[in-house]
């Protein structure tokens, strides 16, 4: 089994959307270095929207982590409630 | 009044949909392959361009917002580190040699990009295909004047910046990436995407951007990390662009894995080579360190591309021929390119120096195996004679490989003392190469590699000096001509940091605090 | 032709003989690798190999240490990775070595600052 990973820049935006990650996905883990977390995740990987809302309190745009997004891996697929990476197909 | 009903807006599965097909037409009055003349001839076949989906299904006026939401903040950081004097407040000056490079060598390459894939949008004749080349093609764009505006402040106060544009077309080691870039354009659009979107982008870029801009938030310096970021989280699209182009060229037709598995040998190790420059500036250019090449090698390209890799098996595409002497350069190439421009560094706009103690201790444990034994031996007898007021210079010109045009630096694999030859006779000239890899590059195609502008043997072919020089006058002195020719301040641009005007400013800045440099 | 282009275009080799006052010839140092690479230096045909040694490798490889200590009684050559054995009084073209040749000189008991191959 191969990881999948994700990194956004390590600001205010990010704070919420990575614990979104962290929580909806028990196998992540997250490193920081500095001005950066990487999430690394077991051949998969989920970002809800619902999550990420609960956590911020108000509507999100999946598109909005493209502000913050600094690199990932994998396949993605995206629609408006999700997206996911993963070595599946 | 009837309460407000919010308009539904399409999902975005439908807008995206909505925004990429049907956009296009058939000719009439002109044949549809002269006036798409460049997307059947590399011999890609593609049946249904209606297959092509961009993950991410970003459309043009997402795409707008988002980036003009990205400018914003990046131009505020611009602004507030000019504002606050932020070039003060980078670990040391030679940090800034790092960014030197980057704006000779990095950013000339953004506006090439920005060039392809304008070209490779207009050529393909699916919409898909063309709309995130058209996203890219403005990216990069944004890329280069990002990184002008951002480095800019420093040009203010710092040599070897001022003439970026015209040593990338002239000065030796800019040649590196200029052919690199050059090559990738003049292949097709679909070599294009395969060299520039797979093998560079989804590849080996994270080398380039995500440790070395962690690198500089760890040396202080605001504004870089910031346009380096704002330029990856396009990076993380244009990713995506080159793994979904290569599984769709690869699912269009079984004919096409063979032409795409040859460019992915090629442009691998073209992309792998011209990275050796930012393994130095990861390992020798940044005062304070965040990992080394060998461990950003190991977590961006080994496991990741093993994960990659391991996944494009099921089209019958396998890794690259020179992965495995790739992985096997990690604990060298950084070392031998520093030693590169140690040697001519009489004929580079940046500084090079001896590494202090400390970070001859930290090479030593980061690379247990080679450093001490292979490496450190050298760079101390340089700090040694530098003492003594004799500096090393090397003052004859090098060989280069006919393909990377990289001088002939790299170690024969297995056997780290010994320099790599390979070489070959095309039409009764020889042409010699650093490896196997760049050696089979040229035997592919010859005729594209015979015509390379090597910048040594343009030197020896009076090329490179200034219009109007008489090589034959009396104590001409042909160094000096070439430096004049490439435009570098002698004195001021080059020659080592230690000795330089960039250490006696920054210090003085400073109150007179002086950094941990050797000698 | 080996290029997939879309009509046919003149090639013009850009390193012929012709280009160059006189041939490039190539000249590595092993086991020294301080010199980070071999060298290039275009030579007349006519220069007899021997001034290589006497005048020429001095000003190229001095500044290392062991230049000096070389013992040119024992010193062995290749020519594109051959074993090659040159004539000093005859010319670099008499001794068979043509544009863009490649020769490198072997150096016995000396193996760089403290051993380390540089």
């Amino acid at each position: 089994m191969s990881n999948v990973f994700i990194a956004f820049q390590a600001n205010e935006d990010s704070r919420p959307i990575v614990d979104s990650i962290l929580a909806d996905n028990p196998e992540a883990e997250a490193v920081y270095s500095p001005g950066l977390v990487k999430i690394d995740s077991p051949n998969r990987l989920v970002v809800n929207r619902e999550t990420i809302e609960e956590e911020i309190g108000r509507d999100f745009d999946l598109q909005e982590i493209h502000l913050n997004l600094v690199t990932l891996s994998g396949h993605i697929d995206e629609d408006d409630d999700q997206l996911t990476l993963s070595w599946e197909h | 009044m009837d309460a407000q009903v919010k308009k539904k807006k399409l999902g975005l599965k439908p807008r995206y949909q909505a925004m990429t097909r049907g956009l296009d037409w058939q000719t009439s009055y002109q044949d549809m392959d002269k006036v798409f003349p460049y997307d059947k001839y590399e011999g890609i076949k593609i049946h249904d361009w209606d297959k092509w989906e961009d993950p991410f299904r970003l459309t043009m006026d997402a795409y707008w917002k988002y980036q003009g939401e990205k400018e914003k903040k990046l131009y505020a950081v611009i602004d507030a580190f000019a504002q606050n004097s932020g070039q003060l407040g980078i670990s040391d000056a030679r940090y800034v040699n790092a960014l030197k490079l980057f704006i000779q060598g990095v950013s000339p390459l953004e506006y090439c990009a920005h060039r392809g894939f304008a070209h490779a949008g207009r050529h393909f004749t699916g919409v898909g295909a063309r709309v995130a080349s058209q996203m890219q093609s403005i990216d990069e764009l944004r890329h280069y004047q990002t990184q002008a505006h951002t480095i800019s402040n420093y040009n203010k106060y710092f040599n070897g910046m001022h003439k970026s544009n015209h040593w990338f077309d002239r000065v030796w080691y800019l040649s590196v990436p200029k052919s690199f870039f050059e090559d990738a354009m003049t292949g097709g659009p679909f070599e294009f995407l395969i060299a520039v979107s797979f093998s560079f982008e989804y590849v080996l870029t994270n080398l380039l951007f995500v440790p070395f801009m962690s690198g500089a938030a760890h040396n202080g310096d605001m504004s870089t990390v910031t346009f380096g970021f704002s330029a990856q989280s396009d990076e993380s699209r244009h990713m995506t662009l080159g793994i979904e182009c290569i599984k769709f060229i690869l699912e269009q037709d079984p004919a096409n894995v063979a032409i795409v598995q040859r460019w992915i040998d090629k442009w691998f190790w073209r992309g792998y080579r011209l990275l050796s420059i930012v393994a130095m500036m990861q390992d020798y250019m940044l005062p304070k360190r965040v990992m080394s090449w060998k461990e950003a090698w190991e977590m961006y390209a080994e496991s990741n591309g093993g994960a990659l890799f391991k996944d494009l098996a099921r089209y019958g595409i396998r890794p690259p021929k020179g992965w495995e002497d790739a992985c096997e350069g990690k604990d060298h190439i950084s070392h031998q390119a520093w030693n590169t421009f140690y040697n001519y560094n009489a004929a580079a706009p940046f500084h090079t120096w001896t590494p202090n103690a400390e970070e001859m201790e930290w090479l030593t444990e980061k690379y247990p195996d080679t450093f001490a034994k292979y490496y450190k031996p050298r760079f101390e007898y340089y700090g040694e004679q530098h003492k003594q007021g004799k500096r090393f210079y090397n003052t004859t010109l090098p060989m280069l490989c006919q393909t990377c045009q990289i001088p002939m630096v790299f170690h024969e694999p297995g056997d780290p003392g010994s320099i790599c030859y390979r070489e070959t006779d095309h039409q009764d000239v020889k042409y010699h190469f650093c490896s196997d890899h760049c050696k089979e590059i040229f035997t592919n195609e010859p005729e594209k590699y015979v015509q390379a502008w090597l910048p040594v043997h343009q030197i020896y072919q009076g090329n490179c000096f200034p219009e109007g020089t008489d090589p034959t006058v009396e104590g001409f002195d042909p160094l000096a001509a070439v430096l004049d020719y490439y435009e570098i301040e002698v004195g001021k641009d080059n020659f080592d940091f230690a000795d330089s005007e960039d250490r006696k400013n920054f210090r003085e800045w400073k109150g007179g605090v002086e950094e941990e440099v050797s000698p | 032709m080996s290029l997939t282009t879309l009509t046919d275009y003149p090639v013009v080799a850009k390193d012929v003989r012709d280009n160059f006052p006189a041939p490039l010839i190539y000249i590595g140092w092993d086991d020294h690798l301080m010199f980070c690479a071999p060298v290039c230096l275009p030579l007349p045909a006519e220069t007899p190999f021997g001034a290589l040694q006497a005048e020429i490798l001095g000003g190229v490889y001095g500044a290392h240490p062991d230049f000096a200590k070389i013992d040119w009684n024992t010193v062995t050559w290749l020519k594109s990775g051959q074993p090659f054995s040159p004539n000093q009084a005859l010319s670099l073209a008499e001794n068979g070595l043509g544009h863009k040749d490649v020769i490198r000189f072997k150096t016995p008991g000396l193996k760089g600052i403290g051993g380390s191959r540089a």
